[in-house]
């Protein structure tokens, strides 16, 4: 298993979020702390072992291609941070020129 | 109506509304009158219902005057606020949620709406259901009924503590490694997770999705099998659903444990937990021997890797089911300078520590280079750990063990992580292996330097899909052992 310390900065700006100085600081510690404890797992022999995503046999489920109700648009849009029209606002995502 | 009537169980209310010997209506104004006496000290509810907790009763009480049998009417529900009820904020204890109004109700919280309960409040929780005392909530305080001055347990906290406070009959929980058990445990209450995918989670906020299942927080074991019946069963809207009939639990209830054999693992050895800690978890097991149950030593040698494990997949889901939060459809929005700066401002206002630690936590161990040597590795240590039970069952029907790793403890009390996440160490190995478990009541400790006894919770639990047979056994422990009777909740004091 890895004993990289964990690169608080570059996991949070893939994760997201905006951490203070602070938060760097004693989330690199915790996290750091924690790494060691599931290190645990090393002394496991998990070799030949198949790997559980779920422990309830599932299959994958469709549904029959119709059209059927859904929450109306007016319901969603009342929940959005912004909106404009019919449509959610957000900032420019593709740069101008 | 008498106060012995709203500290009844919801079966002993059901009835009663039932037999139209009180109307919904007055059982929903005694609920709303116990929540406004006692709830600024419990801190239970994020939301009261008020007016829309009486139009249900309305609509309950129409429904039985037109002939319908209602399994659970008039039962004052509390619902966990990770699970959406059209029209009500649901906030999931967290700021980046604080104002959003869920648009649909969750299949589970409908179905018991549709077996008569009367929905009064939204209650606290550890944000996005991640702790084992209330205390990660972003938005209010909930203490222990028990003793005020301690946490009533997590995530679920708000509707154990509802329950127990009397301020509802059934709460609705969500376990992942823990959050139904272990604050049933703290509050005296039962707390019961199903096998995961028995109970649809259309509707929940998920946290972990492999994990996460819903259950109820009531203070009789029949009350649990009774919502448990009502909740159960299939669900098209939920893929990770089970579609296998449901064993009803309630008409089958015991009163002894003979042919029962009920595994005791030596490896949970319950002498680390103090001297009455484990006295209390000795006299459970004798007890239920002295029902007729065999007792067998069972093996779970890879449990003690259960936390390790579970804090890997969870956050690891959790990364991923959180990514949604971010400022676009719903919930808080922090502006930037451009759409990535949004998106971190948002995250970094809207999540409180602990959430930030798990997402960051999961999406290192997701990420390019430690995919295989985290994530995979944990997935492998799932089947290792399923596998135990698996072979255990072999030769017990159901297994034993304490619920939590002591009982309710102080506020501030736990500032390491890890050593809140200790609290779960006998829950999670179940919930890695997705099977069905409870806590019942089965003592009362006083903890060191505390002022009052605090309840004990005896965790059992079942191989897959054997919800029935573990209801059952969990009844005539409880109906023997009539612990959870023996003291009161402390908010006399406050009621007053």
């Amino acid at each position: 298993m890895a004993s990289d310390s964990i690169d608080v900065r570059y996991v949070a700006k893939l994760a997201r979020i905006a951490l203070t100085d602070e938060e760097v600081e004693r989330f690199g510690a915790q996290l750091g702390d924690l790494l060691e404890h599931v290190r645990a797992l090393e002394k496991l022999d998990t070799g030949s072992v198949a790997a559980t995503a779920q422990v309830i046999a599932s299959r994958n489920v469709e549904r029959g291609d119709d059209v059927r109700g859904c929450l109306d648009r007016e319901t969603v849009l009342e929940q959005a941070p912004q909106r404009q029209g019919a449509f959610f606002r957000v900032p420019r995502i593709i740069a101008a020129e | 109506m008498s106060k012995e009537t709203i500290e009844s169980s919801a079966a002993a209310i059901a009835g009663r509304v039932g037999a139209r010997e009180l109307s919904a209506a007055e059982v929903t104004e005694e609920a709303l009158g116990r929540i406004a006496a006692s709830d600024d000290a419990v801190g239970a509810y994020l939301t009261v219902l008020g007016d829309g907790a009486r139009e249900h009763a309305l609509r309950v009480d129409a429904r039985i005057a037109g002939g319908e049998s209602l399994p659970l009417a008039g039962v004052p529900l509390a619902v966990k606020d990770n699970m959406c009820l059209t029209g009500t904020r649901t906030t999931c204890g967290s700021k980046i949620l604080e104002n959003w109004i869920a648009p649909y109700t969750a299949t589970a919280v409908q179905r018991l709406l549709d077996a008569g309960c009367v929905p009064v409040g939204k209650t606290n929780m550890d944000e996005f259901a991640m702790g084992s005392s209330c205390e990660n909530s972003a938005l209010g305080v909930t203490r222990n009924p028990y003793d005020l001055s301690r946490v009533p347990g997590g995530s679920s906290g708000g509707s154990a503590a509802a329950v127990a406070a009397f301020e509802a009959a059934i709460g609705t929980g969500s376990d992942t490694g823990g959050s139904i058990r272990e604050p049933g445990a703290f509050c005296n209450a039962i707390g019961f997770k199903p096998t995961y995918g028995r109970i649809s989670r259309y509707g929940l906020i998920a946290f972990a999705s492999s994990l996460d299942q819903i259950g109820p927080l009531t203070r009789t074991v029949e009350d649990a099998a009774l919502a448990y019946d009502a909740m159960a069963g299939f669900d098209p809207m939920d893929a990770t659903s089970v579609d296998r009939p449901v064993e009803t639990a309630a008409t089958h209830l015991r009163t002894d444990l003979k042919g029962v054999r009920i595994g005791i693992a030596r490896e949970f050895d319950t002498a680390k937990l103090g001297a009455e800690s484990h006295a209390c978890y000795a006299r459970a097991y004798r007890d239920l021997e002295a029902l007729g149950a065999e007792l067998v030593e069972i093996s779970l040698p890879t449990a003690d890797y259960g936390l390790a494990t579970y804090y890997l997949i969870a956050p690891a889901e959790c990364s991923s089911n959180l990514a949604r939060f971010d400022g676009v459809r719903y919930g808080l929005r922090v502006e930037g300078d451009d759409v990535q700066a949004m998106y971190e401002a948002t995250r970094a206002a809207g999540f409180g520590a602990e959430v930030k630690r798990r997402i960051l936590i999961g999406t290192y161990a997701l990420s390019s280079g430690y995919y295989d040597a985290y994530y995979v590795r944990a997935q492998k240590a799932r089947t290792l750990i399923a596998a135990d039970f698996a072979k255990a069952f072999e030769t017990c029907d159901l297994i034993a063990s304490p619920a939590a790793s002591s009982p309710a403890f102080e506020f501030n009390a736990k500032s390491d992580p890890y050593s809140m996440y200790l609290m779960d160490y006998y829950t999670i190995p179940f919930s890695l292996a997705g099977l069905p478990a409870l806590s019942v009541p089965c003592g009362w400790v006083t903890p060191e330097g505390g002022s009052s006894p605090m309840p004990m919770g005896l965790q059992l639990a079942a191989p897959l899909f054997e919800e029935r047979a573990l209801l059952g056994a969990a009844h005539a422990y409880e109906v023997a052992t009539s612990h959870a009777t023996r003291h009161r909740p402390r908010l006399a004091e406050v009621a007053k």
